[in-house]
């Protein structure tokens, strides 16, 4: 059997597949619809075992259109560091506010991916997060906490 | 009907949805024209803003931008043969030798007219087969709809695995697992929650689809490389030349759109089938009903070979609303996301969208032509300019992808979690496409998966848990013949490969 990363995706997906049963199994389900016809459990106990069929028969079965990947050609440093951004924006939203975090993940994303234009940066920053935000809250009418705005006196 | 129609036209001319639909149309046809960029992606970016409006506006919205997307699609094919989306890959066969003959311009014409005149037709079919086949569809049972779902499932995973149907049906699966988390519907169990609060109420849909497009497709269009704004950047360049279309070709479109218009409406009803494959087969079809000297000039600029699958993708795209409005589930992965989208609204479409909330059914139903008048008027003559939108450099393209999806996401529930679940079902669904596991299977598993467990439910119930409630019915066997069928169909070509 050729081993490549698509049966390890789908190796993976099998393990996955016995962990998702295996807790489908432990779901619990009160006394009298233990033995019933349909409960919680059943749904998700079929989905298990579909799983374990499809990724299974993915893991045996010969393989003809192998994908492969240079590797080497793959960005994965700019993702990773762009990621990472979104995780700290992620992180720091809800504490400093929309306006502020938002409008410094975009010139860090800007900056990371290579523009070097400092005033483009910020006009596709802070006025630009400003528009949308009035849209958002001004216009739709949709709620958006911001301590930082709040701290400053800009917003309610 | 004809109080219908006025309802709908009542709803659809409104000042705001007039707006939305322009809006919309222009949106959805800078981020189709944008090679890899689909309307998936589209609507899903558009999600966060339709929040602000009520059900209607905001379907008119997402309508909006589907053929927006679709017709900015055609543009990057025959300018650049570079199709945007999947749907207009058959149009690049003749759209692009004509551009290459300096006949841009006329080429854009011929398609804008083709899907306008397809789109306006299909509409027509909507307007007359919605209605009857909503009446049909309430005698629909459970085991029927869960059959029926089934259908749908095995129909996309077929269609959009590009002969991977295996992993098409894992992605099925996923899609399903994913919507089993959270709370049972009927017992308030909760399920795969891990005792974390912030999964009682189950994984958000708008999330859902915001990381495995919107957000993956920006993060992988950085790893590999890509620059969907380089082709866009050409456009701006290309001389256009006439968009006027002589007597001649105007006599050649109108033998192939009726046609065409009929097979790719046909097609889209289907579940699964869609644009893509509603174009190829129009185009195949129209190069044997044309005269041989015709034949020949196929691929190298025929006014029948460009009209054909511009007709029948925009058909095709008004076909896809049919099981959506009138059963309730969705034939493609870009009505699931609008089915979710009236989902979170607390809209339930199916058969009693017609009776209970009859100005989103109609409205739809109009604003699809007003969608495509609004193409033709605004966006023909405008190509130019908005292709100069487009060459927006990519630095600036994904963090404004990122910002949008995160945002739809802070706005809807306000906490971190759901932040950092979205950045890691982004992370893996862009390793996962990397290898070819296609993502309309799971976005359509995750949308019916609640449905397909109350429907499952039903039907056991009744049967007292006996599976023979699968072919009791007729109208159930038949639907699972056709499943069987398509399995078959799917062996049978692995085998023979």
């Amino acid at each position: 059997m050729n081993i490549n990363t698509t049966k390890i995706i789908s190796l993976l997906f099998f393990i996955f597949s016995a962990f998702y049963l295996y807790t489908a199994y432990q779901i619990q389900v009160f006394s009298f619809d233990e033995n019933a016809p349909f409960n919680a459990r059943t749904f998700p106990i079929y989905l298990g075992y579909a799983g374990l069929f499809f990724s299974g028969l993915k893991v045996i079965l010969p393989d003809p259109n192998t994908i492969k990947i240079e590797h080497k050609t793959l960005e994965y440093k700019k993702t990773a560091i762009l990621v990472l951004i979104a995780i700290i924006y992620g992180a720091t939203i809800l504490k400093v506010g929309y306006f502020l975090t938002t409008s410094l993940f975009l010139i860090a994303s800007y900056y990371f991916l290579g523009e070097r234009r400092w005033i483009l940066m910020f006009l596709l920053s802070f006025p630009f997060v400003a528009a949308f935000m009035y849209l958002l809250h001004g216009v739709l009418e949709i709620y958006l906490r911001d301590p930082f705005l709040k701290m400053i006196g800009v917003m309610g | 009907m004809i109080e219908g129609i006025l309802i709908g036209l009542k709803t659809a001319l409104t000042f705001q949805n007039i707006l939305m639909v322009m809006v919309g149309c222009f949106f959805g046809t800078i981020i189709g024209m944008l090679p890899g960029l689909g309307p998936m992606t589209a609507i899903a970016l558009m999600i966060p803003i339709t929040y602000g409006f009520d059900p209607a506006t905001g379907l008119i919205l997402m309508a909006g931008v589907y053929y927006g997307a679709v017709f900015g699609g055609s543009t990057s094919s025959i300018l650049l043969n570079a199709p945007g989306v999947p749907g207009t890959v058959a149009t690049s066969f003749d759209g692009y030798p004509m551009a290459q003959q300096g006949k841009a311009g006329k080429a854009l014409a011929i398609a804008a007219w083709s899907s306008f005149a397809g789109g306006t037709l299909a509409a027509i079919y909507l307007l007359f087969m919605a209605p009857s086949l909503s009446k049909v569809s309430l005698s629909f049972r459970s085991p029927d709809y869960f059959a029926l779902m089934i259908l749908g499932l095995t129909a996309i995973a077929a269609f959009s695995s590009k002969g991977q149907f295996i992993k098409a049906m894992m992605m099925v699966v996923l899609g399903l697992m994913l919507a089993s988390v959270g709370q049972d519907s009927l017992s308030d169990i909760t399920r795969f929650t891990f005792n974390n609060m912030n999964l009682t109420d189950g994984i958000s849909f708008v999330l859902v689809v915001m990381a495995t497009f919107a957000m993956s497709e920006a993060l992988t269009i950085i790893l590999k490389r890509n620059d969907p704004t380089a082709a866009a950047k050409q456009v701006s360049l290309t001389e256009l030349g006439s968009i006027k279309i002589n007597k001649e070709e105007r006599s050649k479109m109108l033998k192939t759109i009726p046609r065409t218009s009929i097979i790719g409406f046909l097609i889209g009803v289907l579940p699964g089938a869609g644009a893509t494959i509603a174009s190829f087969l129009a185009y195949g079809m129209e190069r044997n009903l044309v005269k041989d000297e015709e034949k020949e000039k196929f691929g190298k600029g025929s006014v029948h070979g460009l009209a054909a699958p511009e007709t029948a993708n925009n058909a095709a795209c008004s076909g896809a609303f049919v099981p959506l409005l009138t059963l309730g589930i969705p034939g493609s992965g870009t009505t699931a996301v609008m089915l979710g989208a009236l989902l979170g609204f607390g809209i339930q479409p199916g058969p009693r969208l017609y009776v209970t909330n009859p100005e989103i059914f109609w409205s739809v139903i109009m604003s699809m032509y007003i969608g495509m008048v609004i193409l033709l008027i605004l966006n023909l003559p405008l190509i130019p300019y908005i292709a100069r939108i487009l060459a927006v450099p990519k630095n600036y393209l994904i963090p404004l992808i990122l910002f949008f999806s995160i945002t739809g996401i802070y706005v809807m529930s306000f906490n971190n979690f759901d932040i950092y679940l979205m950045i890691g079902i982004a992370v893996v669904a862009t390793f996962m496409r990397l290898y070819d596991f296609p993502m309309p299977p799971l976005i359509l598993a995750f949308v019916l998966g609640g449905l397909m467990e109350e429907n499952l439910r039903r039907s056991l119930l009744i049967s007292n848990g006996s599976f023979d409630f699968l072919w009791a019915r007729p109208l159930t066997a038949i639907i699972l013949v056709f499943t069987i069928l398509i399995v078959g169909w799917q062996v049978y070509k692995s085998i023979k490969k």
